[in-house]
């Protein structure tokens, strides 16, 4: 990508930031749900055969994977208000610091998730 | 589909899932915290028109949400042109609408 005039000086911002994170995590949950619905779709063939997948989750791998898909949505959801906010409602100061709330909001349900898996 | 329609579904089911996505992550916490099994997921959902209601209208929401997010990010980062772009959108979507409401009837109505 070539460096445009309205783009420059404005890249590693944290408000640029903040964009990207929200781009990244939502490629990543649209690639991500197929895979949750082909999962709930083995309910289809049974109790059994749902209960055979969620027993490989009970492995530490996957569930550290898990803790980082509640922090994707936790952060997409957060980073997405702060969007439809900025969009709808009159402009105020502090944007960088809400985003950085976000995040910290984020973090902090990744967390309570990680409590309730232990 | 115009740019402008394009952003306003994109907006609508931004704002229909933002109490979703909240009850789906106290659902997340909850149901992980009480140790997540099969038996634990369909006996909240199964026969529930309630969760029936509730998951379809997250899938349709995150189909349209996210074929249109991901056009986006095919449009500036891969600087795809407009008809393939359509068409990744509209695959994309279809393909997750039917996989969300297949997983839908799996849990609630079998």
């Amino acid at each position: 990508m070539s460096a445009r005039p309205h783009t420059t000086g404005y890249r590693g911002d944290r408000l640029w930031i903040a964009a990207m994170v929200h781009r990244v995590s939502g490629v990543l949950l649209a690639a991500f749900l197929p895979l949750h619905f082909l999962v709930l779709g083995l309910a289809i063939r049974g109790e059994a055969e749902l209960d055979g997948f969620l027993q490989w989750t009970k492995s530490p791998l996957v569930k550290f994977a898990e803790i980082g898909l509640v922090l994707l949505l936790a952060i997409h959801l957060l980073g997405g208000i702060r969007v439809l906010v900025i969009e709808n409602m009159p402009w105020r100061d502090g944007q960088k610091r809400m985003a950085t709330l976000a995040a910290v909001a984020a973090v902090g349900i990744a967390g309570v998730f990680l409590i309730a898996l232990l | 589909m115009s740019a402008v329609r394009l952003y306003t579904w994109q907006r609508l089911t931004a704002v229909l899932m933002v109490p979703l996505i909240a009850v789906h992550l106290i659902i997340i916490i909850y149901a992980t915290n009480r140790g997540l099994s099969a038996a634990e997921i369909l006996g909240r959902t199964r026969g529930s028109i309630a969760w029936g209601l509730y998951y379809s209208l997250f899938v349709v929401a995150a189909s349209i949400h996210g074929a249109i997010g991901v056009r986006g990010v095919a449009r500036e980062w891969l600087g795809w042109r407009e008809t393939a772009l359509d068409r990744l959108m509209w695959i994309f979507g279809v393909v997750l609408l039917v996989l969300g409401l297949r997983a839908v009837i799996a849990v609630v109505a079998l």
